[in-house]
């Protein structure tokens, strides 16, 4: 799960790391309050989950709260790489002498964590990586001999941090290390890191990406989910405990069992889209390795109710789980449905108990479900009626 | 012949006792796994009935290898407790430990495998979130459905369970010498390299299918490996053209990150290194019985 930088930031602020005073609303009149409250110029900064929001005018000074109410105005609504400001962070400006990069991250290829750290921060890191990649220190960290000011020192020496800075940015960077552990971050990126005229160490941004599976030692995390922005749709999946995504300008929904499977599934229906009018893949949905009836009409629901979907694809390969329990959840789903469920539906089964699954299927005989042996047939086949239903 | 696991192989179950351990304990057993043991502290000392099959209970990895010679151990171990498992399974010295658990959080993957690199890699460890591995009609440590497939000339690795599944399915007629899905975490033990290399070095297996998916560069980096490494012939297949970017594809590791991780960049970078790419499960398993037939 990525964070907004203002609830990065509470989290930086509960490990020690030094953040400036700020406070997130969602009014231009709110923003004016804040500017208020906080005294002094401030920043308005656009709270959307994508990089580059300077560069689209996401982030402003204002000197007076006036002023901030006009910028917030101006920010919020604004499109950043799609998406939508809905909130704004108020915080103090800060006069800055210099800019430093730095994060701790997973290095999958080498199956370890990773610091990077530079003394040329404020530009896109992904830019820096490119141009300079002798301005970018590099260095592993064990995960459990972990991060100790000795450690920090090193990345502090290897990322070439000045002198005058070197004893705070390595006590902020041990409490940028416990944040990363102690939150299961699998991202902890600041950038800027900045130096104020006083030779303080402040994270001036914040960019946190947490780990979903270590949501069971972190109650607190669930607060932090933005059910207002989230699609609807992968709202209601969440509910039912699907793993569902919503792809944009599709037409085809898809169930299957497996990521590996669906993503495939995926493809496939997009490939043979190319023949019938360039229909695409609607959406992600694994429903494991159970397959039951109820999680099959959970999933069916949660499709069924995409307006943009005008067929669906079930595409099941029974490995642990037999085809028949697949069928049977498939024709329980449809009663449970009832008249909820109208579009037509394409199922392929294949591998254990095939037979009696397509057996089932058959008899039950729903006028909604043509049952096709192949993957890539049955994804012509779920194509072709979702170009028929525009 | 086949790689990591064979008949002689001697199986042991850390989670046995669970729902999961039971079921799967089972299909192992009757998948022809000479399965010795389980291990559960709480429960040292009993015995759990598989199907008319008398299964030990040991209160650790190591007592459970000092009774029983095992040299693989199979993990259904809740996420909250996999880290101390597969940490017990590495320091009692276990050649091989198939973590086939979902949902490890990522610190702890990353710390048992710092801990057993620090042991020198004794342990192999394949996972997590894995389907595990099997060599048809010899032995099978995991979940995968024994009767997809028999024994034949083919090596396939995967990062996906059902992927794998459905590749086996295809290439029944095949059959395979040993079929090892690797896991869709960020972290995993053993990788597509480590196949290949094994893969290449089995006189029995004769061609590899090798599925990838996004995320991460294991696929690019393997490209690079059968470039300088692999003589006999490699099909791939990789899932994931139509994901999003920074969307989770159900696989904790599949995301695409920026312009990192594309299907398209690992397709491109294995058919660089002659590797022929399939466009759909199908026209893969296709391209793979050629090699096999041709």
């Amino acid at each position: 799960m990525d964070l907004y930088e203002y609830q990065a930031k509470d989290l930086f602020a509960a490990h020690g790391v030094p953040v400036l005073p700020g406070r997130t609303v969602d009014t231009a009149a709110e923003a004016e309050r804040a500017a208020e409250e906080i005294g002094g110029p401030v920043v308005v900064k656009a709270q959307v989950k994508t990089g580059g929001r300077g560069k689209a005018g996401g982030v402003k000074l204002a000197q007076s709260p006036a002023e901030a109410k006009e910028k917030a105005e101006a920010i919020l609504g604004l499109d950043i790489k799609g998406h939508i400001v809905h909130r704004v962070l108020v915080t103090a400006a800060s006069d800055i002498a210099e800019e430093y990069y730095f994060s701790f991250l997973l290095d999958r290829s080498n199956r370890t964590f990773l610091a990077m750290c530079s003394a040329e921060g404020g530009m896109e890191i992904e830019e820096l990586a490119v141009e300079r990649p002798e301005a970018l220190a590099r260095v592993p960290i064990d995960p459990i001999a972990g991060v100790d000011r000795a450690k920090a020192d090193e990345i502090v020496a290897q990322g070439k941090l000045p002198a005058e800075v070197a004893d705070e940015a390595a006590q902020v960077i041990v409490k940028l290390w416990d944040t990363f552990v102690g939150e299961d971050a699998t991202l902890v990126e600041v950038n800027p890191l900045v130096r104020d005229p006083q030779d303080n160490v402040v994270a001036l941004d914040g960019k946190v990406t947490l780990d979903e599976n270590a949501e069971f030692r972190h109650e607190a995390h669930a607060q932090l989910v933005d059910e207002k922005s989230q699609n609807p749709l992968e709202a209601k999946a969440k509910e039912s405990d699907l793993n569902y995504v919503k792809l944009e300008g599709g037409q085809v929904g898809i169930i299957g069992n497996g990521a590996g499977l669906v993503m495939s599934t995926l493809d496939v229906v997009a490939y043979a889209g190319e023949q019938h009018g360039g229909m695409k893949p609607a959406n992600f949905l694994d429903i494991g390795g159970g397959a039951s009836a109820e999680v099959m009409a959970a999933g069916l629901d949660v499709i069924l109710g995409d307006d943009d979907v005008r067929s669906v694809f079930v595409n099941v390969f029974g490995g642990i789980t037999a085809c028949d329990a697949v069928a049977n959840g498939i024709v329980e789903a449809l009663k449970i449905l009832g008249d909820d469920a109208r579009k037509p539906l394409v199922v392929r089964l294949d591998g254990n108990n095939v037979d009696e699954g397509r057996r089932i299927l058959a008899e039950a005989n729903h006028p909604l479900v043509t049952v096709v042996d192949t993957m890539d047939d049955a994804a012509a086949k779920a194509a072709e009626l979702a170009a028929a239903g525009a | 012949m086949s790689i990591f696991l064979n008949e002689n192989s001697k199986v042991i179950v850390q989670g046995l006792t669970g729902s999961e351990g039971m079921k799967h304990g089972r299909k192992m057993l009757a998948a022809g796994t000479q399965l010795v043991g389980g291990v559960n502290a709480r429960k040292a000392g009993t015995s759990v009935d598989l199907d008319g099959t008398d299964v030990p209970v040991f209160g650790g990895v190591e007592e459970a290898m000092k009774e029983t010679g095992a040299d693989v151990s199979v993990l259904f171990v809740p996420p909250k407790f996999a880290k101390d498992a597969v940490i017990e399974a590495v320091d009692a010295g276990i050649g091989l430990a198939v973590v086939i658990t979902e949902g490890i959080p990522v610190h702890d993957s990353a710390w048992f495998w710092s801990h057993a690199s620090a042991n020198g890699n004794r342990t192999r460890i394949i996972g997590p979130n894995c389907p595990g591995i099997i060599s048809p009609s010899k032995s099978l440590a995991g979940i995968i459905p024994a009767n997809i497939s028999g024994p034949g000339k083919m090596g396939l690795v995967s990062k996906s369970g059902t992927l794998t599944y459905q590749m086996m399915f295809e290439l029944r007629d095949v059959g395979f010498s040993t079929a090892i899905g690797i896991g869709g975490d960020p972290i995993i033990g053993t990788t597509h390299i480590d196949a290949l290399e094994a893969f290449e070095a089995d006189p029995d297996t004769e061609a590899i299918v090798m599925i990838g998916e996004i995320g991460g560069d294991a696929e690019e980096r393997a490209a690079d490996f059968i470039k300088a490494n692999v003589t006999k012939p490699v099909v791939g297949y990789v899932a994931g053209f139509t994901a999003p970017e920074g969307k989770t594809m159900g696989h904790a590791g599949a995301i695409v990150s920026g312009s990192a991780g594309t299907a398209q960049a690992k397709k491109e970078a294995l058919e660089a290194a002659g590797v022929r790419v399939g466009k759909t499960p199908t026209e893969t398993a296709d391209l793979a019985r050629s090699l096999i037939n041709g």
